[in-house]
C-alpha cells in the first residue's frame, strides 16, 4: 500500500497543474451552484422571517369607498384569520431642493397602536402619536435619498392644500420591499416614497371618515385563497373593489419571487456545463495517466496487488482533484454569495442580513461534485482493472493509422504533411478530440449565455424606451378627466405635444386561466406611445378587440381570433366577451391595449383620459416642473430619462459584474480543456516533434502541428457551442422570465462573436503556454529514446 | 585537392551531469570531403554520437570550431543551426523517428515541402527501392522498409551530408545488407559526402575511409584501398 501512496502523491506533483486546470473547471461548478443556491435559500428564509414577525397580509384589494362595517363581514369569511382596512393613496410632494415633483404613497395607520398587518418596522424615531395630524413615518429608502431624519419636516400636498409635515420616525415594510411607483417601471427612491400616518390624519384627505378604500387580510393556515377572494371581491364589489388578489400578484412580493426565481434558473442552468465537462476532462487525463502506467500496473498485478487496489488507487486520485475542486467552489461559492446576498439584502431594502446558505448546498454540490470526477473516473479506472499482468508489461501496440477519405481529402487540397499530422491524429483519437470539442463548446455556450443577457436587456430597453414609450413625461391625473385636460396639458408650459390615455384596472378570463392587467386605451393618432407587433412594426389600436402582450396571450392560452371574458374593475364593472385583435411584443409590463373611442363606445359614456404622454421642449422642464406641482389635478410625473438611467443604474451594473464572472468562468473552462489536451499531446508526440527538428523544421513549424490541431479543435467547438449557447439563452429567458418582465431571445451577432473570439483567445492562450515546454525539449535526448 | 566539406578545429565536449564531468570529446581534429563514405567506428561510449551530432548541427561543442566548408557553425544561433539542418544535413538513426501517423510517402514529403531543391518523394523511395510501399503507414512496414524510408527521407532533399547513427544497429544482417546498399547507391550517384556510426567492425570495408574512436579521441584513421559492395560483407 505504501508504495502506492507514494506513487499517488508522485504522479499528482507530476500532473499537477492539468489537476488543477481540472479542479478549477469543477469548482466553476459548484461555485455557481453554491452561490445561486445559497443566496436563493438566505433571501428566502429572510424574506420568510421578514414576513411571519411583520405580518405580510396575504390577500389585498383596493376599493372606492366602503364603510368599515364591511370590514366585519369580511373577517366572517372562512379561513380569513386577520383584516385590516386602510386608507390609501398618492399625494404630490413638494420637497426642498427638488424642482422635479415627488409623489408619495401615504397609508394610514390605525386611529391608535400599530398596524394590524403589514406591521411597519420601526429603523428610527417612532410611529406618529394618535391624534398628531401633522405625524408621519416614512419609508427609509425615501428617507435616505432625501435625507430626512426625524424631527425633519417636508410638505405634501394633501387634499389641494400644502401641508407641512414633521417626520417622527423612519421605517421599513414588508409590503413594499421592492418600492415601486405607479406606473414607474424602477424604483425612484428620491422621487417615491412611502408615508404612514394615523387614519384620522389620512381619512379626511379623501373624505373617508369611517371608511377605508384599501383592505388587506391575513389567512389562517387552512384557508383557501381563491374561495376568501372570490367570497372578497363578492363582498367588495358594490364598494368599488378592484378586484383581490393573493400573495401572488402583490407587486413587491411578485420581485422578489421573480428574482429569487432568477437565482434558481442561475443554480441550474450552468452548473452542469462546468460539471460535465470537468468529468470528460478526468476522463481525457486519467486515461492518459493509466495509459502511461501500462507497465507499472502489470508489474503491480504481477507481484500481488488485487485489482481492487489499483483501481482504488487511481479513484483516489481523482477524489484528490475532486475535493480540491470541491473545496475551491466551496470556498468562492461561500465567499461571493454572501456578497450577493448582501447585494440583494441592500437592493431590496431587508432590515437585516441573514446568510443561511445551509448544508443544503453544500451537501449536493459536494455529491455532485465528487460523482462528477469519479464518473468521469470510471472509464480510466476499468480500463486499468481489465489490463492483465502479461499484455500490460509488453509494450501497447503502436497506434494503427488507416487509410480513408483525410487522404484523399489531403491530396485534393494538396494539404502540407504537418497538416495531415493534425487531420489523423484527430480523426485516429477521436474520443480525444471529441472531449476537447464537447469542452470548448461548452465554453462558448457560457459566453454566449453570460452576454446575451446583454442582448436581452438592449432590446428591452431599446423597445421601452425608443419604440413603444417615445414619451419624455407622462403625467397620471388624480381622476378621470375629459378630454379638454389633454388640450389643457398641451398648454402647459415648454409641451410640443400632449395624448391622453384611459387606463383601468381589468381582469382577463379565459375558463380556468385569470390575469388582473391595466388596460390602456389609446387614440387612433396616438404617436408617443406606441405597440409593436411580432416583427417590430407599429399596430394601431384595435377597433375590434383587444391586443395583448406575446406572453399574456400565451399564459392566458389565446390566440387573435378567440375570444375571451373582461372584466372592469372600476365602474361600471361589467363583464364582457372580447375578441383578441392581435398580439404586440412586449417585454416590460403586461397591459392590455384597445381603441379609445371603442371602448367608450362599449362603455356608452363620453371620452376620458386618466394619463397624459407629453413630448417636450427639454429647455422648459424646469417651468413644466413648477406649472406641475401647483395643479392638483396631477397626482404623478414621470420624466422617462430618469426612468431610463435608473433602468441602466439598477439593471446594467449588477448585470456586468455577473457576467463578467461568467465570461472569467467560461475562460476558465477553455483554459482547463485547451491545456490539457495540449499537455496530452506534447507527451505523447514529444518525440515525433523532436524528430521534425532534427529535420531541420523550425521552432514554428513544429509548434504549427501543436496550436494548430487546438485551434482547429476550438474552431470546430464554435458553431457547436453557439448552437448550445442559445438552446442554454432559451432555458435562462424562460427561467428569468417573470410575471414582470419577458425575457426576450435574442442573441446578437456581436454576442456569437465575442464568444467565440474571448474563446479562440483564451485557447491561444493556453496552448502557447504549453508551447513553451517545445523550446525546452532537448532533440538529442529525445532521440535516444525508442519510440 | 580534395575539398574538406566539414572539418573540426580542435573540439571537445563536456557533459556536467551532478558531480562528474563527462569528457564525451577530448580534442577532435577530422575533416570529411566531398563525396565520401566514412566510417566510425568505436567502442559504446567512446563519443561517435556526440561527434556526429555536433558535425550535424544537432549539439555544440563545449570547445573548438566545427566548419561547413568556410562557414563556422559554433557560433550560430540556434535557428541558424535549424536552417543548416535543413538546407545541408541528412539524418537516419538507429530507430527510424518515422512520423507513425504519415505514410512513407507523406514521411518524406514532410522534408521536400521545406527543402530548396529537392527530389520527388517518388523518385527518393524508388532509390531506396521502396516504390511499391508508398502508401504504407510505418506500422505497416518491416524494420528494415521503415529504415529506409527514412534514408529516403534523409536523401530526398540532396542534402550534402548524410549522418547515419547505427542505421543498421536494429536490424538482421540480411536486412541491414539492403539498408547499406542504399546508402551507398545514393553516395554513388549522388555523390553525397555519408558519415556512418556502427560498431559492427565488418562494414567498415564499405567505406573509403575508417574513423576509430576511443574515449573521446580518434585514436586512428584508416584508409580503404579495397572497397566492397554491402553484399560481400558478412555479419
Ligand atoms: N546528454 C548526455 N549527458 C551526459 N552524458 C552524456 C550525454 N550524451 C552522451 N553522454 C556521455 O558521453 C559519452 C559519449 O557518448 P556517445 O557519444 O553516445 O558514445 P557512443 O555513441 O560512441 O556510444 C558517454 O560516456 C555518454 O555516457
Ligand atoms: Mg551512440
Amino acid at each position: 500500500m505504501r508504495a502506492l501512496d507514494l506513487k499517488l502523491l508522485r504522479d499528482l506533483r507530476h500532473i499537477w497543474a492539468q489537476s488543477l486546470a481540472i479542479a478549477l473547471v469543477l469548482a466553476c461548478g459548484i461555485m455557481v451552484m453554491m452561490l445561486a443556491s445559497g443566496t436563493q435559500r438566505s433571501l428566502n428564509e429572510t424574506r420568510a422571517v421578514y414576513y411571519e414577525r411583520h405580518r405580510f397580509a396575504d390577500v389585498f384589494s383596493s376599493l372606492t369607498r366602503a364603510p368599515k362595517q364591511v370590514l366585519d363581514e369580511i373577517a366572517r369569511i372562512d379561513g380569513v384569520k386577520r383584516v385590516e382596512g386602510r386608507v390609501v393613496f398618492t399625494a404630490l410632494l413638494d420637497l426642498e431642493n427638488m424642482t422635479e415633483p415627488a409623489s408619495a404613497r401615504v397609508i394610514s395607520l390605525p386611529a391608535s397602536g400599530g398596524a394590524i398587518l403589514n406591521v411597519p418596522l420601526i429603523r428610527h424615531g417612532r410611529l406618529p402619536e394618535a391624534l398628531q395630524q401633522d405625524e408621519v413615518a416614512i419609508s427609509e429608502p425615501f428617507a435616505e435619498a432625501n435625507e430626512l431624519r426625524p424631527g425633519d419636516t417636508f410638505r405634501a400636498i394633501l387634499n389641494g392644500r400644502k401641508r407641512e409635515l414633521v417626520v417622527t420616525g423612519i421605517v421599513l415594510s414588508p409590503e413594499y420591499i421592492y418600492t415601486i411607483g405607479a406606473g414607474a417601471l424602477m424604483p425612484d427612491d428620491r422621487h417615491f416614497g412611502l408615508i404612514w400616518m394615523r387614519e384620522t390624519a389620512a381619512a379626511p384627505v379623501k373624505d373617508l371618515e369611517g371608511a377605508f378604500n384599501d383592505l388587506t387580510l391575513s389567512l389562517s393556515r387552512d384557508a383557501n385563497e381563491a374561495a376568501v377572494i372570490d367570497a372578497v371581491d363578492r363582498i367588495l364589489a358594490p364598494y368599488g373593489g378592484t378586484g383581490a388578489y393573493g400573495r401572488d400578484r402583490q407587486v413587491s412580493n411578485v420581485f422578489i419571487e421573480g428574482e429569487l426565481k432568477q437565482l434558481g434558473a442561475l443554480a441550474t442552468v450552468q452548473p452542469p456545463i462546468f460539471l460535465v465537462v470537468s468529468a470528460f476532462l478526468v476522463n481525457m487525463v486519467l486515461g492518459r495517466l493509466v495509459a502511461l502506467d501500462r507497465a507499472q500496473i502489470g508489474l503491480f498485478k504481477a507481484v500481488g496487488y488485487s485489482t481492487r487496489t489499483i483501481a482504488l488507487h487511481y479513484l483516489k486520485m481523482t477524489a484528490g482533484i475532486g475535493i480540491l475542486g470541491v473545496l475551491i467552489g466551496w470556498g468562492f461559492g461561500w465567499w461571493l454569495g454572501r456578497e450577493m446576498t448582501e447585494m440583494y439584502t441592500e437592493f431590496f431594502r431587508f432590515p437585516w442580513l441573514l446568510y443561511r446558505p445551509g448544508p443544503g448546498p453544500l451537501v449536493i454540490s459536494g455529491i455532485l461534485g465528487m460523482a462528477t470526477v469519479i464518473i468521469g473516473a470510471l472509464r480510466a479506472v476499468r480500463a486499468s482493472v481489465r489490463l492483465a499482468p502479461s499484455v500490460a508489461m509488453s509494450p501497447p501496440a503502436p497506434p494503427r493509422f488507416q487509410r480513408g477519405w483525410a487522404d484523399s481529402l489531403g491530396e485534393m487540397l494538396s494539404l502540407r504533411q504537418t497538416t495531415m499530422m493534425i487531420v489523423r491524429s484527430i480523426i485516429r483519437w477521436p474520443g480525444r478530440a471529441a472531449v476537447t470539442i464537447f469542452g470548448v463548446s461548452g465554453s462558448v455556450a457560457v459566453l454566449v449565455v453570460s452576454f446575451f443577457t446583454f442582448d436581452a436587456i438592449d432590446l428591452i430597453m431599446q423597445e421601452l424606451f425608443d419604440e413603444t414609450n417615445r414619451q419624455d413625461v407622462t403625467l397620471t391625473l388624480s381622476g378621470n378627466l375629459n378630454d379638454s385636460a389633454v388640450i389643457d396639458a398641451g398648454n402647459l408650459p415648454g409641451v410640443l405635444r400632449a395624448e391622453g390615455i384611459y387606463a383601468i384596472p381589468i381582469r382577463l378570463v379565459n375558463g380556468t386561466r385569470t390575469r388582473l392587467v391595466t388596460l390602456q386605451a389609446r387614440a387612433p393618432g396616438a404617436a408617443l406611445t406606441q405597440i409593436l407587433d411580432p416583427e417590430g412594426h407599429p399596430i394601431t389600436p384595435s377597433t375590434a378587440g383587444v391586443d395583448l402582450p406575446e406572453e399574456l396571450a400565451r399564459r392566458l392560452g389565446v390566440a387573435p381570433g378567440d375570444s375571451l371574458r373582461l372584466d372592469l374593475l372600476s365602474p361600471p364593472r361589467e363583464t364582457w366577451q372580447v375578441p383578441v385583435a392581435s398580439v404586440f411584443r412586449q417585454s416590460l409590463g403586461q397591459d392590455a391595449y384597445l381603441d379609445r373611442e371603442t371602448l367608450f363606445h362599449w362603455l356608452r359614456q363620453t371620452p376620458q383620459v386618466n394619463m397624459i404622454h407629453l413630448a417636450i421642449d427639454q429647455n422648459r422642464l424646469a417651468d413644466l416642473q413648477a406649472k406641475v406641482q401647483e395643479t392638483p389635478a396631477i397626482a404623478g410625473f414621470t420624466l422617462w430619462e430618469d426612468v431610463r438611467a435608473e433602468f441602466v443604474d439598477t439593471l446594467t451594473e449588477s448585470l456586468v459584474s455577473m457576467s463578467l464572472i461568467f465570461a472569467t468562468l467560461g475562460m476558465l473552462i477553455t483554459v482547463g480543456v485547451i491545456y490539457n489536451a495540449a499537455r496530452i499531446q506534447l507527451a505523447e508526440r514529444a518525440h515525433e516533434l523532436a524528430s521534425l527538428r532534427v529535420l531541420g523544421f523550425r521552432r514554428s513549424e513544429v509548434s504549427y502541428v501543436l496550436v494548430v490541431e487546438q485551434m482547429v479543435l476550438t474552431v470546430f467547438a464554435i458553431p457547436l457551442g453557439w448552437l448550445a449557447g442559445y438552446g442554454f439563452a432559451l432555458l435562462m429567458a424562460e427561467g428569468f422570465s417573470t410575471d414582470v418582465v419577458t425575457i426576450p431571445v435574442v442573441v446578437t451577432q456581436r454576442t456569437f462573436a465575442l464568444a467565440a473570439l474571448i474563446v479562440i483567445g483564451s485557447a491561444l492562450g493556453a496552448v502557447l503556454f504549453v508551447r513553451r515546454r517545445l523550446d525546452r525539449i532537448d532533440i538529442v535526448s529525445a532521440l535516444k529514446q525508442k519510440e | 585537392m580534395r575539398m574538406p566539406i566539414l572539418r573540426t578545429d580542435d573540439v571537445t565536449k563536456v557533459y556536467h551531469t551532478g558531480a562528474v564531468d563527462v569528457h564525451a570529446l577530448r580534442g577532435i581534429d577530422l575533416s570529411l570531403f566531398e563525396g565520401e563514405v566514412v566510417v566510425l567506428l568505436g567502442a559504446s561510449g567512446s563519443g561517435k554520437s556526440t561527434l556526429l551530432n555536433i558535425l550535424g548541427g544537432l549539439d555544440r561543442p563545449s570547445e573548438g570550431h566545427v566548419f561547413f566548408r568556410k562557414e563556422d557553425l559554433t557560433g550560430l544561433s540556434d535557428g541558424a543551426l535549424t536552417e543548416f539542418r535543413r538546407d545541408h544535413v541528412g539524418f537516419v538513426f538507429q530507430f527510424y523517428n518515422l512520423v507513425p501517423s504519415l505514410t512513407a510517402r507523406e514521411n518524406v514529403a514532410l522534408v521536400t515541402e521545406i527543402a530548396e531543391n529537392p527530389m520527388s518523394p517518388e523518385e527518393a523511395l524508388e532509390r531506396v527501392g521502396l516504390s511499391d510501399r508508398m502508401s504504407h503507414f510505418p506500422a505497416e512496414l518491416s524494420g528494415g522498409e521503415q529504415q529506409r524510408v527514412a534514408i529516403a527521407r534523409a536523401i530526398a532533399k540532396r542534402p550534402d551530408i548524410l549522418l547515419c547513427d547505427e542505421p543498421t544497429g536494429a536490424l538482421d544482417s540480411k536486412t541491414g545488407i539492403t539498408v547499406l546498399e542504399a546508402l551507398i547507391e545514393v553516395n554513388r550517384s549522388l555523390g553525397t559526402t555519408t558519415a556512418l556510426i556502427t560498431h559492427n567492425a565488418a562494414i567498415r570495408r564499405i567505406a573509403h575511409r575508417v574513423i576509430y574512436m576511443a574515449d573521446g579521441r580518434i585514436s586512428r584513421i584508416e584508409e580503404n584501398a579495397n572497397r566492397v559492395a554491402p553484399s560481400e560483407v558478412s555479419w
